[in-house]
């Protein structure tokens, strides 16, 4: 099985508004796949459809394979998708996400932050899941703030908490939703780096984010949204190298800071 | 005119005092006790998705809050027992009618706290897997409890004030014990001036303390940061 996420024909309105119209997207195992577009093109929309933080309008969506709810029809022949709560909190608990406000849990230290989940959910004991807070926070380089409170760390370093939350969960695929935009910039470089070695390690990520440079050099794939589709996707060099349509242009002629060539790091 | 003080006959009626401060401090501990778990449980209902339970815990916050606590006291006390043919005792209709009124008040405080965590708190915790008991549980209500603990000290001042009401329906607490003596004595002034001054003493040290706490907890809303 080397799907692990596949939508089709998502779609996502509020209201009387459509915000997706019509996404079809796979991620594969141990592939990155970044997600870039404007402000307001429907990335996050997108995201929280994934993990069902939001729940999309219509069209399916496949987790290692398996459609997620239960496909009905109703008396006028249209298909639709059924879901039940409790499978959604299973999904949820297979797919990790990073918020860009990073959302710790202010009232636990940062390793209680990292068990929590893997003990109430998961089942762990605490020693088990203070073992695993520990693989996950050396991972992201922050082990020896184990014992702070959120409170006492950087954002960088919050942030790098809150991936390794998402990670002791162990789940299918990461979400990352401009996971680097609440940071002073000198504390981007040091998650976007924590980042970059877990898609080394094989990780399947897939990250919104107006870092291009990042796309450029660690995404397999790069998707670029526009008003509620995938306007143009390929690798990053079709992208955001040699895009075809003129929106992707339009869009990366507004990235000051990304200029091309970028060397390959 | 001269009056002549004379706290003297309080200190051989002092087993009589002392029985009504048990009274009245076994009166608050259960009320507040029972009023905490009742706010509780009507404040997750406010605060609740389902719309049902919203609006049962609105209708008995309001209930309660927008009438008299002795209107209620007398309520339970002589009209409940018409509609259940019960008659329940003075000890019992003070506990029931204050933890209901407490239970109203912290139900409020339980709401606003729930209602300050910030709906990342909620979302991260959605995220990881959890329901919305357990993000409740685990997440939002430490939280929330610990923005509480002042206003919760200030509604534990409130219910020891309210606990003289029961001395309307002839239950034995303080302000009933201390009518009793001023009357048998005929020396009003130094029996209500006493429990005046017994009433400062127990409660200002906890007022103190919550304002202390309030101040700790400042803008931080969480006593775990420096
Ligand atoms: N809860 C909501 N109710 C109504 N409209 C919403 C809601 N959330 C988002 N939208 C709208 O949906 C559109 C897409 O929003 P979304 O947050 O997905 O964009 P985005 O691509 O993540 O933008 P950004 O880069 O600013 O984060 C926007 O026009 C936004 O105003
Ligand atoms: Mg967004």
């Amino acid at each position: 099985m080397n799907e692990v996420l596949r939508l089709e024909g998502l779609t996502k309105s509020y209201g009387n508004v459509p915000v997706l119209k019509g996404i079809d997207l796979t991620v594969r195992r141990g592939e990155t796949v970044c997600l870039i577009g404007a402000s307001g093109s429907g990335k996050s929309t997108l995201l929280r459809c994934v993990n069902f933080l939001g729940y999309p309008t219509s069209g399916r969506i496949f987790l290692e394979g398996k459609l997620v709810g239960r496909e009905i029809t109703d008396r006028s022949g249209t298909k639709l998708v059924k879901y039940r709560e409790a499978e959604l909190c299973s999904v949820r608990a297979h797919v990790g996400m990073v918020f860009q406000q990073f959302n710790l849990f202010p009232h636990m230290t940062a390793e209680e932050n990292v068990m929590i989940a893997p003990i109430k959910i998961r089942g762990l004991t605490k020693s088990q899941a203070r073992d695993l807070a520990a693989v996950h926070l050396k991972k992201v380089g922050i082990l020896e703030k184990a014992r702070s409170y959120p409170g006492q760390l950087s954002g960088g370093q919050q942030q790098r908490v809150a991936i390794a939350r998402a990670l002791a969960m162990e789940p299918a695929i990461m979400l990352f939703d401009e996971a680097t935009s609440a940071l002073d910039p000198e504390l981007v470089g040091e998650v976007l780096l924590a980042m970059r070695q877990l898609a080394q390690d094989g990780t399947t990520m897939l990250v919104v984010t107006h870092e291009l440079g990042f796309a450029y050099n660690v995404a397999h794939r790069v998707a670029f949204l526009h008003e509620g589709t995938i306007h143009e996707e390929g690798t990053p060099e079709e992208v955001l190298v040699k895009p075809c349509k003129s929106r992707t242009q339009d869009f990366l002629r507004g990235h000051t800071t990304f200029r091309m060539p970028e060397p390959k790091l | 005119m001269t009056y002549h003080w004379d706290f003297g006959f309080l200190l051989q009626l002092g087993p009589l005092l002392l029985q009504g401060l048990m009274n009245t401090a076994k009166l608050w501990a259960v009320a507040l006790v029972c009023g905490l778990a009742i706010g509780l449980v009507v404040g997750v209902f406010r605060t609740s998705p389902s719309r049902t339970l919203r609006v049962i815990g609105t209708f008995y916050v309001e209930t309660i809050r927008n009438t008299p606590g002795l209107v209620q006291l007398i309520w339970i006390f002589y009209a409940l027992p018409i509609l259940t043919g019960l008659q329940s005792s003075p000890w019992i209709a003070a506990v029931v009618s204050l933890s209901i009124y407490a239970g109203a008040y912290s139900a409020e405080i339980y709401r606003a706290g729930i209602a300050s965590v910030e709906l990342g708190q909620w979302e991260a915790a959605r995220a990881l897997g959890f329901g919305y008991i357990n993000q409740m549980r685990y997440v939002v209500l430490p939280q929330a409890l610990t923005r509480m603990v002042p206003a919760f000290g200030n509604r534990a001042i409130e219910l020891a004030k309210a606990t003289t009401l029961a001395s309307t329906i002839a239950f034995g607490e303080l302000l009933y014990t201390a009518k009793i003596i001023a009357e048998d004595q005929y020396r009003p002034l130094e029996t209500y001036t006493a429990l005046t001054l017994l009433f400062t003493a127990v409660l200002l040290p906890l007022s103190y303390a919550t304002i202390q706490l309030e101040r700790r907890l400042g803008k931080k809303g969480t006593l775990h940061r420096e």
